[in-house]
């Protein structure tokens, strides 16, 4: 198991810096819990792979240390955050690579460089030594060129870590065992909110088709919906940068990583080592999430986006009452060029629609190949699953997988 | 303050408690006090990059013990939620405490009063927290930090605005240790610091039902200064009013050494928390069956202690209350007790006496644990019943305690030793007295005519010429047989 790490994964004795100043040269003193488990199943860790500065980023175009090139079209992004370990994957480089998704970041560019990319239900695998984005959304989960390599790394990596207070006392099945290849009986739903006019033709038709493959093996297919749906990004980017704010006060330049030189007091010291090593996109989160957490403001914005997360959890209960899985996209579109979205972080931001909800819900999802738009790049599918069932969104992803060859 | 003042404070007390638990809140590390600096660390108390907390049980354990000898609603379900603020001795840059929904709520401290009644003091929440570490300012470098206490769990006890006056913070604080101290759960040692106390002041017209403006006063680093900083504090905010002027809320700092409360800067204290739910953390779940675990397990409350040993064992108020201030001093107390199997009323403030003079006294001057006192209850249970068989005198017994200091054996083995066996032998005790008479014989005639405090005299001189340990009982039934026997056969 030759395999990447998303350098937002400590490993101990290497420098970690997730893609940001700040960390330039942290070396860290202890292994994550993955790395542990790997390492008990004698994987091979080949390199740590470039990522948006703390997971913050949809291209992986927001990094301290250079931009990571689409190797299905190099003028084009590989979506992010975990950009590096999708194209190491790719591109051949490593068999598997671990990435992390707080919102859509290991699915997203799994789509964008045509591998497959899954999320783990918030719990399944432990997050003790992933850096911390947003605590409550973070999740590590693996790359793979195939669907039976994801639930291969997935196996070694999952179950309880008492190092992890959040991380579930769920039994882990061995799911290279549940890719049975058959779907017939099987309960799939489609989102109505997710096929709107917004939704780009070519990709619509390349899921369609997909899903016809499914119905035509047994599979009964439904429109379900999805009520709070408009809501996600809004809860998402709320929730999400209150965490982050509180998660990244410790890189203050005092104990490791950058510390600005010369600074005349504490106040000064902090200032300018966190200007200095933090970018753009790192600071505009800290902070919105400083002031959806301010006094006065809380209620407004925090409780809030708590109650519409609790509203979306809902619905996918619902959802799941009636059906197995969903089938939607993973993106909105395929891989954008470089530079495109970069000036513009609402449409950034939007380019996750369709993979926050699983980090809301703290459901698992995964991405696949499915075809290539008119300009060769690939499509991504998504199918999300009921929590702690990985089980039957593999199955089907193997399934479609098979039919692709 | 004076008696007939027209004004009243109105006083709350935040106190902070360092739970005496083995390892850290969320880590395991050891919170030993004392060793070197950023020794006692790991990657998750030093607020390393992606490492997570997890919650000491024992942290609950302690923290239920409390909520039930102080009367609180224990939750079953209670959260915790970071506090975010920047400071050097913060590695994380927030600290885990709770906010919403706090693990034991309600629930009150009684208080003896001056006057002997006794006093409720309203309980609003306690709660669990980690300290942060400490900021070394005063070398000649720059600020050092030392994180060995960071993540040491600490409980915060809030109480209601009940508190009239600096007298009673003192008397809450002190029973508040007591309670702590009993319990086993924190040392409750002010000057080290792991008993700490903030207070919330105001004062408004006495009958007005309507709070005046408070202000916070903090770091009274001891039993005193709190007492002092409040009497100051209170006396400021009622020359203010009386000048017509206004009380400023804000955040004042005792300076123990010119004995004044000054102003934090504004920017010290402009502090916006930011408190949210931990994410980290699931949230904290106590069943009935862990809270009956915990109640079994509790010692006597060292206030229902006090009433037990007036009630039981007849001691005066002052009494019970010195030998109930520790836990430790009430065990022991009881122990010799238990060794004397006695329930004579005489012979129990006999023991009362000897422990709380001779005993502490000792303990107190050289400045040690009881439990480390040389004289095990045992062997004073053994002293005292030779007192109370009359084989050495109570002054005696002083000679033989001192010997006991220093020596391991035996009481019984010391007065052997020493010759010290009190002499209540009646024909060598008679044959004294005839002796001491013979030789006196113009005192003698003295008493005969009446003067009867000539009798302490010959009780002395019998005493002198028996080295003090003839058995004062019988000297007196015999001076006092021979004096009548003379006087009959003077006729």
């Amino acid at each position: 198991m030759v395999i990447a790490i998303k350098d937002v994964i400590c490993i101990k004795g290497k420098m970690v810096t997730c893609g940001s100043r700040i960390l330039e040269h942290f070396e860290s003193p202890y292994d994550a819990t993955v790395i542990q488990r790997l390492n008990r199943a004698d994987g091979i860790i080949i390199g740590q792979t470039n990522m948006d500065e703390f997971a913050m980023g949809s291209s992986t175009e927001n990094c301290a240390y250079g931009v990571v090139l689409n190797p299905i079209d190099e003028t084009r992004v590989p979506g992010g955050s975990s950009g590096g370990s999708a194209v190491a994957v790719a591109a051949g480089m490593a068999w598997t690579a671990l990435g992390s998704d707080t919102g859509g970041s290991i699915r997203q560019p799994a789509a964008f460089c045509g591998i497959v990319g899954l999320k783990p239900t918030y719990g399944r695998v432990s997050r003790y030594g992933l850096v911390a984005f947003a605590s409550s959304f973070d999740q590590i989960g693996p790359f793979g060129g195939c669907v039976s390599d994801v639930a291969r790394v997935l196996k070694v990596i999952a179950g309880h870590d008492p190092c992890d207070s959040t991380s579930a006392q769920v039994p882990v099945p061995d799911y290279v065992k549940s890719l049975t290849g058959d779907v017939s009986g099987l309960r799939i739903g489609l989102p109505k909110e997710y096929y709107t006019e917004a939704l780009d033709r070519e990709i619509n038709d390349a899921i369609m088709k997909k899903v016809d493959v499914l119905r035509l093996h047994g599979a009964i297919v439904k429109e379900v919906s999805l009520p709070y749906t408009e809501y996600t990004i809004a809860a998402y980017y709320i929730l999400t940068t209150a965490e982050a704010s509180s998660n990244l006060a410790r890189y203050d330049g005092a104990r490791y990583g950058r510390r600005a030189k010369g600074a005349k007091d504490v106040i000064e010291l902090y200032t300018r080592s966190r200007s200095e090593g933090f970018g753009d996109e790192v600071k505009r989160r800290i902070m919105l999430g400083t002031y959806v957490l301010s006094a006065g403001y809380y209620e407004a914005y925090y409780r809030k986006g708590q109650k519409v997360r609790r509203l979306i959890k809902e619905d996918f209960d619902k959802a799941f009452q009636d059906v197995d899985c969903l089938i939607t996209p993973t993106s909105p579109t395929t891989a954008f060029k470089i530079g495109e979205k970069v000036d513009d972080p609402l449409t950034m931001y939007l380019s996750d629609i369709y993979t926050v909800s699983a980090n809301l819900a703290g459901i698992p999802g995964i991405s696949i190949p499915c075809g290539k738009d008119h300009q060769g790049l690939p499509i991504g599918l998504q199918i999300l699953g009921k929590q702690f069932d990985e089980e039957t969104i593999l199955r089907v992803a193997d399934f479609l997988e098979s039919d692709e060859r | 303050m004076k008696l007939n003042d027209p004004y009243e404070p109105v006083i709350g007390l935040e106190v902070h408690a360092q739970l005496l638990t083995e390892s850290k809140a969320f880590c395991s590390c050891t919170t030993k006090f004392g060793n070197e600096p950023n020794t006692n660390v790991c990657p998750v108390c030093l607020g390393m990059p992606g490492v997570l907390p997890v919650l000491n049980k024992n942290v609950v354990e302690f923290v239920i013990r409390v909520g039930l000898a102080m009367k609180c609603n224990i939750a079953q379900r209670s959260i915790f939620a970071r506090k975010n603020y920047f400071y050097p001795d913060l590695p994380k840059g927030y600290q885990i405490s709770q906010y919403e929904e706090p693990i034991c709520s309600g629930g009150y401290v009684e208080i003896d009063l001056d006057d002997h009644t006794r006093k409720k003091i309203g309980l609003t929440r306690i709660h669990m927290e980690e300290d942060a570490g400490k900021s070394i300012h005063d070398l000649d470098v720059d600020t050092l930090v030392d994180i060995n206490r960071c993540g040491v769990p600490l409980i915060e006890i809030v109480s209601e605005p009940d508190i009239s006056s600096p007298r009673e913070a003192y008397l809450y604080l002190y029973k508040i240790r007591q309670i702590v101290t009993y319990l086993g759960i924190c040392d409750g040692n002010m000057e080290e610091g792991s008993l700490r106390c903030d207070a919330n002041v105001s004062v408004r017209r006495k009958g007005e039902k309507k709070f005046g403006t408070k202000t916070e006063v903090k770091n009274m680093n001891s039993f005193r200064y709190v007492e002092r900083a409040l009497e100051f504090e209170i006396n400021r905010q009622i020359q203010l009013l009386e000048e017509a002027e206004e009380v400023v809320q804000e955040t004042l700092l005792w300076d123990a050494n010119q004995n004044i409360a000054y102003p934090m800067r504004s920017k010290e204290e402009a502090h916006d928390y930011r408190y949210f739910p931990e994410p980290d953390l699931v949230p904290v779940v106590v069943d009935e069956p862990w809270i009956d675990r915990v109640r079994a397990t509790l010692p006597e409350h060292p206030t229902t202690r006090y009433d037990r040993f007036i009630a039981e064992y007849a001691l005066p108020q002052y009494d019970a209350d010195i030998l109930t201030t520790e836990k430790s001093y009430a065990d022991y107390f009881e122990l010799v007790l238990k060794e004397l199997h006695t329930k004579n009323k005489e012979q129990i403030k006999l023991v009362s006496n000897w422990v709380m003079t001779d005993v502490l006294r000792v303990v107190s001057e050289q400045k040690i644990d009881i439990k480390h006192f040389p004289i095990s209850p045992t062997r004073l249970a053994t002293m005292i019943s030779l007192i109370n068989d009359g084989t050495i005198s109570g002054k005696i017994a002083k000679e033989v305690f001192e010997e006991m200091l220093k020596s391991s054996d035996d009481p019984r083995v010391i007065i052997e030793k020493k010759g010290l066996m009190q002499l209540s032998d009646q024909r060598v005790i008679e044959k004294v007295v005839t002796e001491v008479l013979d030789r006196n014989t113009a005192q003698v005639e003295k008493y005969l005519a009446g003067n009867e405090k000539v009798f302490g005299y010959f009780v002395g001189e019998v005493m002198k010429a028996t080295k003090g340990k003839a058995n004062p009982r019988i000297v007196n039934d015999i001076l006092k047989k021979k004096f009548a026997h003379i006087q009959v056969s003077k006729g």
